[in-house]
C-alpha cells in the first residue's frame, strides 16, 4: 500500500483559497468515505489552517489523481490553479508530515492544543483502512508524547492568556479570585475570559456606558458598576482588568494604596492593555501591588514563543522517532505477502509429503502422528525463519520489495499466484 | 558500615544540586533526576542514622557534628514533603546545595561515623536535641521558602520577561507554606527550650549566650506569626523576617561546638 497526501495549508495558501476548500467535520467524513467507494483508504483534515487529504491504495498515481480532483471539486477551480497551493507528498514524507501537524510543529504557533483534537477527529470521522488507521494512531500518540514529554504547550501564546499565566503565578490556583474588569471593549472581555477559564470569577465590569457594562455583567452574572465606584470595589477584587478608550488615567495610586490598607497584604494584579494606559504605573511600586501593561505582557507572549521554539527543537526529534518507526512499519507491510506465501507453500508441501509418507509407512498411532507432525513443523519453521527474518530487515533498509521479488521468484510463489 | 554509607549519600545529594542547577537553566528530565538524588540520598542517609544508632546503643548525635548530621537529615526530609512536585524544584536549588555542603561537614567533624556515647542521658538528649534540631530544620525550610519568595517577588516586580519560562510556586502558595512551616516548627522549638529550661534549673546552671540567643530566635518566630495573625503581615515583610530568624538559627548552630560540645 502507499501513501499520498494532498493538500494546502497557511504556509502556501492565502485564506481567499483556504476558505473555499475548508471543512465542516461531517463533510471531511463524507468526502472520506466518497473516496474510500473508489477502493480507497481516506482521512480529511481540516481545520481553519488546513485542508489534507491523506490517502492510502495499492496505486499511488490513482490515490493522488482521486485527491487532486476532489481538491479541484471543492476549490471549483482547475488544476492549474491549484497547483502552485497544493503540496503533494507520498509515504514517510506524508507520514512525517501529519506526525509534525499532530505534535502542533506545523502549526502557526508551535505546540498549540487545538490540532491533536482536530487530528483526533479527522480520523474518526475519515475511513482509515490497515494503514491510515496505523499512521493516524502514531500521530495521535506522537502528538501526545511531544506535549507531555516537552514544554512546549506550557507557554502562554497570546495577551490574554499570558495575563492569565501571570495571574497565576501571584494567587496559584484562581478559582474563587474575584476579578473586576473595567471597560466593556472587546481586548478586556477577553482578558477576563481567560482568566475565567482557569476558575476565577468575573465579580465587577465597570464601564463609562452603563449599558454597555450591564450587558458585559449580565453575560458573566457580575455586578455592573459606573467608573466612578472602581476604588470602592478595588478592596473586594484579586484581579483588575483594564481596557478602557479614556484618554486619561482612570485609576491612581492613592485609590489603590487605600484598598490596599483594607486588604490587609492580600495582593493585588493588575493588567492595563489600554492605549493610552488606564492605570497609573506608579500603582506597581506599592506592596503587593504587580502591574502589567500591553508592552509588558507582549514581551512576555515573545519570550514565550521563544522558549517554544526552542523546544520545538526537541519535539522535532521524537516526531522523527515516531516516523522512523512508522516507515519500518510500512516497508515492513511490502514483505508480509511475500512471507505469507512462503509459509503457506511451505507448510503446503509439508503437508502433501505427510500424506504421502503415511500411506507408505502405513497406519500410525495417534502419539507416532504427533511426533512426526511437530518434526515435520519444526524443520519447516527452522528453515523458514532465517530468510523471514533477513527479508524484515531488508524491508527496514528499504530493499524489502527487491527481497520479496527474489523470494516469489525462487520459489515459485508467483506462478502459483498466476 | 557507616562511612560505606556516607559517600553514596553525599553523592546522591550532590547529584541533586546539579541536576537542580540543570533543572534551572532548562526545566524538565534534570528536575525530575534532582528529585531523585534527594530521595535516593534521603534513605541512605536514614540507613546511615540507622547503623550509627545500632553501633553506639542509644543516641549517637550529641556532638556537633554528630547533630550537624541529624539536622541535615530533618531538613532533607521536611524538603521531601513537597520538594518532589514539579513546581517546588526551584525550592532544591536553594536547600539542597546547603545541605549537602552541611553532611560533608558534619563528614569533617566526625558527625557520620560511630562515635562514643553521650554522657547526656538519652532522654534528655531525644527531647531536647531531637526537638530543637525538628524546629530549626523546619526553619531552614522556612528560610528556604522565604528565599525563594523574595526572588519571585522580585521576578515579578521587575517583570522578567522569562517569568513563564522558569515557573515558581505562586506568591500566595510560598506566603502559606512559609507561614504552615513555623506554626509546625515553633512549638517543637517551644518544647526543646522547655526540657532545656528544666535541665539548667536541675542543675542549678546559668543560662549562656548560645541559650539566650535561641530564646530570643524564638521570640522572633513568635513575632512572625503574631504580626501575620493579629496584624495581617503577608509577603515581603513576612519573608525578611523570617529570614531573620533564620540568621539566628546559623549563629546558634555555629555556636553549639563553643558552648554545648566543648
Amino acid at each position: 500500500m502507499k501513501l499520498v497526501l494532498v493538500g494546502l495549508s497557511h504556509h502556501v495558501a492565502p485564506v481567499e483559497l483556504r476558505e473555499r476548500v475548508a471543512l465542516p467535520l461531517e463533510a471531511a467524513g463524507e468526502l472520506s468515505r466518497d473516496l474510500a467507494s473508489w477502493g480507497l483508504e481516506a482521512v480529511c483534515l481540516s481545520t481553519c489552517n488546513r485542508t489534507e487529504l491523506y490517502v492510502a491504495a495499492a496505486d499511488a498515481a490513482e490515490a493522488q489523481e482521486r485527491a487532486l480532483d476532489a481538491f479541484g471539486r471543492l476549490a471549483g477551480a482547475d488544476r492549474a490553479e491549484l497547483s502552485s497551493a497544493l503540496y503533494r507528498l507520498a509515504d514517510g514524507a506524508a507520514a512525517l508530515h501529519l506526525l509534525r501537524v499532530a505534535a502542533g510543529l506545523d502549526s502557526l504557533v508551535p505546540g498549540e492544543g487545538e490540532i491533536l483534537g482536530q487530528v483526533r477527529s479527522a480520523y474518526e470521522a475519515g475511513k482509515p483502512g490497515a494503514l491510515l488507521d496505523r499512521l493516524f494512531r502514531q500521530a495521535l500518540h506522537a502528538g501526545k508524547k511531544v506535549r507531555s514529554e516537552t514544554a512546549i504547550a506550557e507557554s502562554p501564546a497570546s495577551v490574554s492568556s499570558a495575563a492569565a499565566a501571570l495571574a497565576q503565578q501571584v494567587f496559584g490556583d484562581l478559582s474563587g479570585r474575584r476579578i473586576l474588569v473595567i471597560g466593556a471593549g472587546k481586548a478586556g472581555e477577553l482578558a477576563a475570559r481567560s482568566l475565567a477559564s482557569r476558575g476565577a470569577d468575573i465579580a465587577f465590569v465597570a464601564s463609562r456606558t452603563p449599558a454597555r457594562a450591564a450587558s458585559l455583567a449580565r453575560q458573566f452574572g457580575a455586578l455592573p458598576l459606573p467608573l466612578e465606584a472602581i476604588a470602592d470595589q478595588l478592596a473586594a477584587a484579586d484581579v483588575v482588568v483594564s481596557s478602557t478608550s479614556a484618554p486619561g488615567l482612570v485609576l491612581r495610586k492613592a485609590e489603590v494604596a487605600a484598598a490596599m490598607r483594607v486588604r490587609r497584604g492580600t495582593p493585588l494584579f493588575l493588567i492595563d492593555i489600554a492605549v493610552p494606559r488606564d492605570l497609573d504605573p506608579a500603582i506597581h511600586d506599592l506592596d503587593g501591588c504587580y502591574l502589567y501593561d500591553i508592552d509588558d505582557l507582549e514581551a512576555v507572549v515573545a519570550e514565550s514563543l521563544a522558549g517554544r521554539r526552542r523546544e520545538a527543537e526537541r519535539a522535532e526529534s521524537l516526531v522523527a522517532e515516531e516516523a522512523a518507526r512508522f516507515r519500518e512499519w510500512q516497508a515492513a507491510l511490502e514483505v508480509v505477502p511475500a512471507i505469507a506465501s512462503l509459509r503457506a507453500r511451505a507448510e503446503e508441501i509439508r503437508r502433501g509429503e505427510l500424506a504421502r509418507a503415511e500411506s507408505r509407512l502405513g497406519r500410525l498411532t495417534e502419539h507416532e502422528r504427533r511426533t512426526v507432525e511437530s518434526v515435520t513443523s519444526q524443520i519447516v519453521n527452522k528453515l523458514l525463519h532465517l530468510p523471514t527474518v533477513r527479508m524484515k530487515e531488508a524491508a527496514a533498509t528499504a530493499h524489502g520489495a527487491v527481497y520479496a521479488d527474489a523470494v516469489e521468484h525462487l520459489f515459485g510463489l508467483d506462478e502459483e499466484a498466476t | 558500615m557507616a562511612e560505606l554509607l556516607f559517600w553514596p549519600a553525599l553523592l546522591a545529594y550532590g547529584e541533586a544540586v546539579v541536576a537542580y542547577i540543570g533543572n534551572a537553566r532548562n526545566p524538565g528530565l534534570a528536575g525530575r533526576a534532582a528529585t531523585w538524588g534527594v530521595r535516593v540520598g534521603w534513605l541512605v542517609q536514614t540507613a546511615l542514622l540507622g547503623v550509627q544508632a545500632v553501633r553506639v546503643e542509644g543516641f549517637p548525635w550529641a556532638t556537633w557534628a554528630g547533630s550537624l548530621n541529624l539536622f541535615v537529615w530533618l531538613v532533607v526530609g521536611a524538603y521531601l514533603i513537597w520538594g518532589c512536585r514539579a513546581p517546588y524544584r526551584l525550592l532544591g536549588l536553594a536547600v539542597m546545595p546547603l545541605a549537602a555542603a552541611l553532611f560533608a561537614l558534619a563528614r569533617v567533624g566526625g558527625g557520620t561515623a560511630a562515635g562514643p556515647r553521650s554522657h547526656y542521658s538519652n532522654i534528655f538528649l531525644v527531647l531536647h536535641v531531637g526537638l530543637v534540631l525538628v524546629a530549626f530544620a523546619g526553619f531552614t525550610l522556612a528560610a528556604g521558602l522565604s528565599a525563594v519568595y523574595l526572588w519571585q517577588e522580585r521576578r515579578l516586580k521587575r517583570r522578567a520577561a522569562g517569568l513563564l519560562r522558569l515557573r515558581a510556586p505562586s506568591l500566595l502558595t510560598l506566603d502559606a507554606l512559609v507561614a504552615r512551616t513555623i506554626v509546625v516548627a515553633l512549638p517543637a522549638l517551644t518544647l526543646g527550650i522547655a526540657v532545656g529550661l528544666a535541665r539548667v534549673r536541675s542543675d542549678r546552671a546559668h543560662l549562656d549566650a548560645l541559650m539566650v540567643l535561641t530564646l530570643l530566635t524564638w521570640f522572633v518566630y513568635g513575632l512572625f506569626l503574631l504580626l501575620r495573625y493579629e496584624r495581617g503581615w503577608r509577603g515581603r515583610r513576612s519573608a525578611y523576617l523570617a529570614l531573620a530568624g533564620f540568621a539566628l538559627v546559623i549563629v546558634v548552630r555555629l555556636g553549639l561546638p563553643v558552648t554545648h560540645f566543648s
